[in-house]
């Protein structure tokens, strides 16, 4: 069994758990929901199992690295990320219903790179070969999966609170009423960023100090640099906005999706657009 | 008195430790980071073309407003100025008040405290006062923290916190802050970062930096023993080596360190880099001619682009060194050059040679079958080399950034006071963060204590 093969069930496995949590927010049937849960699970073991299946391909290559070394690579982790947290705020919060967005996103995520992106095991170029590589892309990926994550909850407050100020009408909007409450919406976004935060945090760091040993100097306003430190930037905004008054709710969630924009373009745009050290996406 | 001038700088100090000056600063420094991602830098390599693509008007707009070099202009360094002046006045303004709840938390919990908290329940015993004391006491010690017990009359209070240190959190991440500011200001006030290149077998002593090209003793010797690059069968590189000595008042105290991208060298603080290369001049190539008539051999040594003339009258020129083939020639691999056959009287022919297949050229069935047995490259590194003595000092700030962040975010100060008299008791308490599930837990907290009735 080939790594793609793997990653092919994983994928079709999100598109079930969406499809079935869309099915759960207008049918209301928890068990509908628990499906859902199960698909996700299900796709995120076997996403695991692909990873480690690429990872020793790559030892078969003769290569033998993370799975971590190009576009492809870095856009199926990042679906698995997402999922990771999505579980994780499910099994500690009991947010299923945001598993409409989250998991949809993974999925879309997978689709991509599996229809669209050159799925080759490359070589490490002799800049990418050290161990800081790891240690970076999981701790920045990790963050953006919780944005991501963040972003969807927005999202749902934003359709929420819509819902909620024109009276909460249970049968022109069945499925809103299955959203939490605008307010857990709120404190969810915010708890995920919580958790996103200091990993955004931790990955700007450990990528400085990997450029401090691969370049000799651990800031040089590449491009790449400089959209993580705007993405962080917006987020420290958005946590400083939630201390003062007024900021909550609805001003929140839109900071909260900018900053998941400026989180994408950080990710894809920076390589497709601008140019730069980093390598993802060259090809 | 209040005078006018008392009045403005108050609302000057206000202003700066203001959260809004924040939340403007934060949003401002990142929507101005984006020119510098859209229009190239200077250094940069798409700048020189960029250059060319750009009116004159607009070339002179930007460079009047230093977009070219924006991260370093007076404005952005200003701006990212303000935000520190913004988070020290900021915790000046907090740190006393905060640093006396922490230090030295109101123990009592009177009607003014009790209507500042966000949860409170009373409720009725048949107990005395000191039999609650003691029942309470032990059952917050149980459950939560053991309390502190103040009497005030009649009446007993007891406190009991956990988490106390969660607020210190903040302080630590702003701070942290400024020290890598800090560390950046003493990197590029002490620093020095430049390049230097040294030909294989050769060394250097001084390095070139810095503003009018200063020349910087080393105080030791640095020598190149050898340079190499490997390819993968990809025909990417795989690794740029530099074999490094150091010499220092005639010791080697640095014998043969290899030196490759991302494992640097460091001695007496000063950083060398593996970072570029080139050639001194073209590679010299060793060949073996055998004769096919006679079985004899004849080594032949010709620097690319040179002739040279073979025993049997024939000569060859190397062309071109191809590093790694199998890109051009998939079923091969290694090192190949390509090479001139001119022989006496005849057409002249390019012939393939490859290190790893000492057969392949007697296929060609000419007179003369060649193997490429080796080569000479001469090579120059290029190394950059950094001191950096703010580095340290920007990584302590790391450290404390990140641990400021998690306290912040995942230490919570949660406090609980109860006041007992005879035949009643209030339960309340408040924490830094989480409030909501700090709730529950004192709901089902004081559900457990009534029944102690
Ligand atoms: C790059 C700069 C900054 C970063 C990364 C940063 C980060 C943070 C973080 C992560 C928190 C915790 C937020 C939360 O509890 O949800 C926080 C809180 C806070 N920050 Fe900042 N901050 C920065 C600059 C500033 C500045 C310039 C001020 C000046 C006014 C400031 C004032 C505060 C205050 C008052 C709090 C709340 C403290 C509390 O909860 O008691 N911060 N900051």
């Amino acid at each position: 069994m080939s790594s793609s093969n793997l990653f092919n069930i994983a994928a079709l496995a999100y598109l079930a758990a969406t499809v079935t949590f869309f099915a759960f927010l207008a049918s209301r049937n928890r068990r509908v929901g628990l499906g859902g849960t199960m698909a996700t699970l299900f796709g995120f073991v076997v996403h695991t199992a692909a990873i480690g299946f690429r990872w020793k391909e790559t030892y078969d290559l003769g290569y033998g690295h993370a799975p971590l070394a190009n576009l492809y690579e870095s856009v199926v982790f990042f679906a698995w990320a997402v999922i990771l947290i999505f579980l994780l705020m499910d099994a500690r919060y009991r947010v299923r219903a945001a598993g409409a967005f989250a998991v949809l996103f993974a999925f879309l995520a997978m689709a991509w790179a599996q229809r669209r992106l050159d799925s080759g095991i490359e070589p490490l170029l002799p800049a990418l070969q050290s161990n800081w590589l790891l240690y970076h892309v999981i701790t920045c990926f990790l963050g953006y999966a919780a944005f991501a994550v963040a972003c969807g909850v927005s999202i749902m407050y934003l359709l929420k609170a819509r819902h909620e100020s024109t009276g909460g009408n249970v049968h022109a909007g069945g499925a809103f009423s299955l959203f939490p409450a605008a307010k857990v919406l709120d404190e969810l976004n915010y708890r995920a960023i919580m958790v996103g935060f200091p990993l955004l945090t931790i990955g700007i760091i450990t990528g400085a100090a990997w450029a401090n040993y691969a370049w000799g100097t651990y800031w040089s306003w590449d491009p790449k640099e400089t959209w993580s430190l705007i993405v962080w930037f917006i987020y420290a905004a958005f946590l400083h906005a939630r201390i003062t008054r007024g900021w909550v709710g609805k001003r929140s969630a839109i900071l909260s999706i900018a900053g998941f924009a400026a989180t994408i373009f950080c990710y894809l745009g920076v390589n497709l657009l601008l140019s730069g050290l980093h390598s993802y996406g060259a090809g | 008195m209040r005078t006018v001038a008392d009045d403005l700088a108050d609302s000057i100090w206000k202003f700066f430790s203001s959260l809004k000056l924040t939340i403007f600063l934060l949003i401002g420094l990142a929507a101005v980071s984006i020119i510098g991602t859209v229009i190239p830098q200077k250094g940069s390599p798409a700048f020189e073309k960029y250059l060319h693509s750009v009116s004159v008007a607009k070339f002179h707009l930007y460079y009047k407003l230093d977009f070219f070099d924006m991260y370093h202009s007076w404005w952005f360094t200003a701006l990212l100025g303000l935000l520190c002046m913004n988070l020290i006045a900021c915790s000046l303004r907090r740190l006393p008040r905060d640093w006396k709840s922490i230090t030295s938390p109101p123990m009592v919990l009177d009607e003014a405290l009790e209507r500042s908290l966000p949860f409170s329940k009373p409720w009725k015993t048949r107990y005395g006062a000191s039999e609650m004391e003691r029942k309470v006491s032990e059952f917050l010690g149980r459950e939560f923290a053991a309390p502190h017990v103040t009497r005030v009359g009649k009446e007993v209070h007891l406190f009991a916190q956990k988490g106390r240190y969660g607020r210190v959190g903040v302080y630590v991440l702003h701070l942290s802050i400024i020290i890598i500011f800090i560390g950046v200001i003493i990197g590029s006030l002490f620093g020095l970062e430049t390049y230097a290149e040294i030909p294989e077998g050769g060394s250097i002593t001084t390095v070139v930096a810095g503003p009018g090209d200063r020349k910087i003793e080393l105080g030791y010797t640095l020598r190149c023993d050898s340079f190499s690059v490997s390819y993968y069968e990809t025909g990417v590189p795989k690794e740029f080596k530099s074999v490094l000595s150091i010499i220092e008042k005639g010791r080697t105290v640095v014998d043969k360190s290899e030196v490759i991208v991302n494992r640097p060298l460091t001695y007496r603080g000063v950083t060398f880099y593996q970072s570029g290369y080139s050639t001194a001049g073209p590679p010299s190539f060793h060949f073996s001619a055998r004769e096919r008539a006679t079985g004899s051999v004849a080594r032949v040594t010709a620097r690319q682009g040179e002739t040279v003339s073979l025993p049997n009258g024939d000569s060859l020129k190397p062309l071109e060194f191809i590093p790694e083939v199998r890109p051009n020639f998939p079923h091969a691999s290694g090192p190949a050059v390509l090479a001139e056959l001119i022989p006496r009287v005849g057409e002249h022919q390019t012939i393939l040679l490859l290190q790893r297949y000492p057969d392949f050229d007697s296929q060609r069935g000419g007179a003369l079958a060649f193997t490429f047995d080796s080569v000479d490259e001469a090579w120059i590194t290029g190394l950059k080399v950094v001191r950096d003595p703010g580095v340290i000092v920007v990584w302590i700030g790391c450290f404390l950034l990140v641990g400021g962040l998690i306290t912040a975010f995942f230490l919570s100060n949660r406090r609980i006071w109860v006041r007992i008299a005879d035949g009643r008791a209030v339960m309340a308490g408040n924490a830094g963060r989480n409030q909501a599930a700090f709730k529950d837990f004192l709901v089902k907290l004081s559900d457990n204590l009534k029944e102690l009735q």
